[in-house]
């Protein structure tokens, strides 16, 4: 047997176009990474993407890569899982690719449950196309095409995919190669849709954009880590929980050591808990943060087909139909 | 267009119909129907309310003319609404059938029997009949209410307004209940019989067994034993009333048996044949088909048709939109599948883009459009054959892709598996052209044997030969341009496709300005090659030189070939629409006028135009209805009378 695959045996030859300093790169090392880790084959690998700057990613991976057109990844992996499910097919998308012009199609892949790995790269802006607000782009936010400021709502990845019968949604920072890491490897083993979310950092349209969470120096205040069966805890020492405010019905932060009991221990298959998570804003809750498998879309396409896709029989068989004659 | 009637010189407009019938169809007229000769052919024509079953009835008439020996061709004309409002003109569903021992082509230009179930339904059908039509009405569908919803001051019953035609007037409505009383079915259950009481009639008349149409009821009605029971109550009870009655216009008709070649024959629809042809295509291919698509009138029917034939190696994915459709498909392909979707102009307008990836990508997939009437939703349920521009000419940059038409309901069949063949052989899109009218037409179809169709090629691969995947995966064959089919999960041949355009060699990205022009280049000889490969242009009927030939593609085949043979004019019918076979051009050149015929404004002219530099002369119709053998004929002998 050959010597396990490395990260670099994951990395294409194809010189990367993104610009210096892009939080893809980080994204990309890491993706490279995961795949020697849990033993992918590139051959039986396939990165689908649409079109954004995210949608280069397949060019830069050494597995079998279909760059599409833009919104419609999911709907192409769809079809390349359907024809052959033994593949690891992972769609590589952006926040508008995903949720603006393709919105349609990762709501159906994710109510299906299609084993797909879809990343989502968010970075709240059109990148490729030079500085738009996109969908998730907060109020307020000023680009070329809105220099007054956007004034439309943004739309929450997680909060849709949980809307649409999501089974897996997890979230990760670019530059946290363990947490990335992490759920990478949980997406990976995911036997469904899983959606995980990604914060990028645009350097050139949408600078420092997730800053106020994403700095090293303050992140123990400001993340919150996720593990299933474990408390919900942050704070350099652990000291803050999040509990359940049972008069406000939502989430609230609480002193760890006087209130221990009132940590809510996570729980990855809770879709109301999975819900008000996704919402809250300090800390960022990261990592799974729901998983309640069911079956894959693929899995119940040959199960429900007659034949699991093979022909048993030829069209000679029934072409005549149930009423047919002879004319001598 | 108005022109003059060669018979008797008046002017009148065409597509009016009724006048040139009167001289040029082949109509039977009363004395025929009451002096029970043996006739060549008959038209008949089921016409009511889109709730009284009328669909049923024609596709249950139809297959005992089947059985019964006689060639046929339909006619089933419908509302887009589902149950249009009771009674309104709009509403009126028909199912027409022209059947006889003549080689039947057409649905027929005028009803010899029409069986009108309300006033609408008279109301409508009228401008379509001749003095002479046997009229059968259902007496009790023409209530007050009725009548005024039709727009009739007085009940066309009671006036003179029907003197030229032969009326029978029965309560089909009170029969068919007092049939089916013992059944204890609701007022309303029992009323839905009354279609297979009027079938019952028409099957006395025609002198048919039952037995088909008990059959089906048995198999369908399964699990309503009650209903079962009623329906065939209600059919013995239309055919005993044949029997028993007297009235005089009402006689058995006798219909010649066609002279049909020996074989093995079925009545099918067009979406059935295509059906199976996709499923055929990928047996001849050894490839397993995965249908995408999303439901849209008139195309849904093949998604229906595709879904029962799983053990065929078929499997259908019902998508979420036409464009994740048509994205499936290619990801079918892509996965080494052959990747099909179909839809109807509309919808093929939200996969153009995507059609410009598999072209780009060079994947093999099938795209069925089942053309309707346009633009916008425009006629959904009324047939069209204006989406060829939109096929040859309708995508963003240069993108050729090939084009077919099939010409009838069987045909399908078979242009199905050539498209087939010809996106596997060239790694390309390919879209076949069909419409509304083929999708529900049946016809008697000679049952062919797989075992006579030479299997597919594909440029299949399985396994890396340790050069470069991503030069291999392009290594295209030189006849055909088509690329070696790789598909993820093949050893050692990892590579990388897309939308950007690609070296020609190595198929990486490339934005190298003479390497586009190449690639430009390599598309268009792509398109062309396919002319390498399909037969020669043949005249579908006369002399392949002379004065004028009329020229068609698609479902016109039948009505124009009738008009031609019946006028002794050239005909040719046109499969391959992109590119045109290579001998058309000079094919065409030997006649002094070019007559193309189509229903649309003139696509095929301009086509021929673009492609041949010819100056053709259109003969256009956009009714949403197929061509009349009459209109055809009249506007021949006008360009005759030019020359």
């Amino acid at each position: 047997m050959s010597s396990p695959l490395t990260a670099k045996d994951f990395a294409s030859s194809q010189e990367i176009r993104w610009c210096p300093g892009c939080g893809d790169y980080a994204i990309l090392k890491s993706v490279t990474k995961a795949l020697a880790d849990v033993g992918a084959e590139p051959d039986k690998t396939a990165f689908v993407s649409g079109i954004g700057c995210a949608a280069r990613f397949p060019y830069y991976v050494n597995t079998y890569g279909f760059h599409t057109i833009h919104g419609r990844a999911p709907a192409i992996a769809t079809g390349l899982k359907l024809a052959n499910p033994e593949l690891d097919v992972w769609v590589a998308t952006g926040d508008g690719d995903a949720l603006s012009i393709g919105g349609n199609h990762l709501i159906h892949t994710l109510r299906r449950n299609v084993g797909l790995k879809i990343l989502l790269f968010n970075n709240e802006v059109y990148g490729l196309t030079k500085g738009q607000y996109s969908p998730t782009s907060r109020i307020g936010t000023r680009t070329p095409s809105s220099p007054d400021g956007s004034f439309d709502e943004p739309v929450s990845a997680g909060q849709l995919a949980l809307g649409c019968g999501g089974r897996f949604f997890a979230r990760a920072i670019d530059t946290d190669k363990t947490g990335l890491a992490h759920v990478l490897e949980q997406a990976h083993a995911f036997d469904g849709t899983a959606l995980t979310e990604i914060y990028q950092n645009c350097i050139v349209y949408n600078k420092d954009v997730y800053a106020s969470f994403t700095d090293r120096k303050t992140a123990a205040e400001t993340q919150l880590h996720l593990r299933h069966g474990e408390p919900m805890l942050f704070g350099k020492d652990s000291e803050h929980g999040i509990a359940f405010d049972n008069e406000r019905y939502a989430l609230k932060i609480v002193d760890s050591s006087t209130a221990p009991d009132d940590v809510l221990i996570h729980d990855e298959t809770n879709d109301v808990i999975a819900r008000l998570l996704i919402a809250l804003e300090a800390p960022v809750a990261l990592g799974v943060i729901y998983r309640n498998p069911a079956t894959a879309y693929e899995t119940a396409f040959y199960a429900h087909h007659p034949t699991g896709m093979a022909r048993r029989r030829s069209v000679a068989d029934v072409i005549a139909g149930p009423n047919s004659w002879q004319v001598e | 267009m108005q022109t003059a009637c060669t018979l008797c010189e008046v002017a009148h407009h065409i597509k009016s119909g009724k006048h040139a019938r009167l001289h040029n169809a082949n109509y039977v007229n009363l004395q025929a129907l009451t002096q029970n000769p043996q006739l060549k052919s008959i038209v008949v024509r089921l016409a009511g309310d889109s709730g009284d079953g009328i669909q049923l009835m024609g596709s249950q008439f139809a297959v005992s003319t089947a059985l019964s020996g006689r060639d046929f061709a339909t006619f089933p004309d419908y509302p887009a609404e589902i149950r249009a409002p009771a009674g309104t003109t709009f509403g009126v569903s028909a199912y027409q059938i022209n059947l006889g021992d003549d080689p039947i082509t057409t649905p027929g230009d005028s009803p010899d029997v029409l069986v009108a179930f309300n006033p609408a339904a008279l109301k409508v059908s009228l401008p379509m009949l001749h003095p002479g039509t046997l009229i059968i009405v259902n007496n009790d569908g023409f209530s007050a209410r009725n009548l005024a919803k039709a727009g009739y001051e007085t009940s066309p019953l009671d006036d003179d307004s029907l003197s030229e035609y032969s009326v029978v007037v029965a309560d089909i409505g009170r029969l068919n209940l007092e049939a089916v009383a013992e059944f204890g079915l609701s007022k309303s259950d029992g009323g839905q019989c009354k279609n297979f009481w009027a079938l019952g009639l028409l099957f006395w008349m025609f002198d048919r067994s039952l037995d088909s149409a008990i059959g089906w009821l048995d198999r369908r009605l399964k699990d309503a034993p009650s209903m079962r029971d009623a329906n065939v109550a209600a059919l013995r009870a239309g055919h005993a009333y044949g029997e028993t009655s007297e009235l005089s216009a009402v006689a058995k008709v006798r219909v010649g048996q066609a002279q049909l070649k020996p074989g093995r024959y079925r009545s099918i629809t067009g979406s059935e044949a295509m059906a199976l042809g996709i499923a055929a295509a990928g047996e001849l291919a050894d490839r397993q088909v995965l249908f995408c698509s999303y439901p849209i009138t008139p195309s849904s029917p093949l998604l229906h048709r595709l879904a029962k034939l799983g053990e065929h190696g078929v499997g259908t994915f019902q998508a979420e939109d036409e464009i994740a459709a048509i994205g499936a498909a290619i990801g079918a392909s892509y996965g080494g599948m052959i990747g099909a979707t179909s839809s109807s102009g509309p919808g093929i307008a939200l996969k153009t883009e995507a059609l410009g990836l598999a072209v780009s990508a060079e994947l093999p997939l099938l795209v069925v459009n089942w053309q309707r009437g346009g633009p916008s939703t425009g006629l959904p349920t009324k047939t069209e054959q204006s989406d060829l521009y939109q096929a040859i000419y309708g995508r963003n940059g240069d993108t050729p892709i090939p084009v077919l038409a099939a010409a009838s309901a069987g045909d399908c069949f078979d242009t199905a598996i050539e498209a087939t063949r010809i996106a596997l052989r060239h790694m390309t899109p390919v879209i076949l052209l069909a419409d509304g009218y083929l999708s529900n037409a049946a016809e008697p179809w000679r049952i062919p044997e797989l075992s006579d169709y030479a299997p597919i090629d594909s440029h299949a691969v399985d396994a890396g030969d340790g050069s470069d995947p991503q030069r291999l995966a392009f290594a295209r064959d030189a006849s055909s341009h088509g690329r070696p089919w790789v598909t993820p999960g093949m050893p050692d041949l990892v590579h990388r496709i897309g939308g950007l355009e690609k070296d020609l060699a190595s198929g990486h990205i490339s934005y190298d300005p003479d390497n586009h022009q190449a690639m430009t280049d390599l598309r268009r000889r792509k398109l062309e090659s396919v002319a390498d490969f399909i037969p020669d242009q043949t005249m579908e009927f006369g002399d392949d030189s002379g004065d004028i030939v009329l020229v068609g593609w698609g479902s016109t085949r039948g009505p124009l070939y009738q008009a031609a043979r019946r006028t002794g004019t050239s005909f040719i019918h046109i499969r391959y629409l992109n590119p045109l076979p290579k001998n058309l051009g000079t094919l065409l050149s030997r006649f002094r006028s070019v007559v193309v015929a189509e229903m649309n404004d003139g696509q095929l002219s301009t086509v021929l135009r673009d492609k041949l530099g010819l100056q053709p002369t259109p003969l256009t119709k956009v009714t949403g209805q197929p061509f009349l053998i009459s209109e055809l004929m009249n506007a021949i002998e006008q360009e005759r009378s030019k020359l």
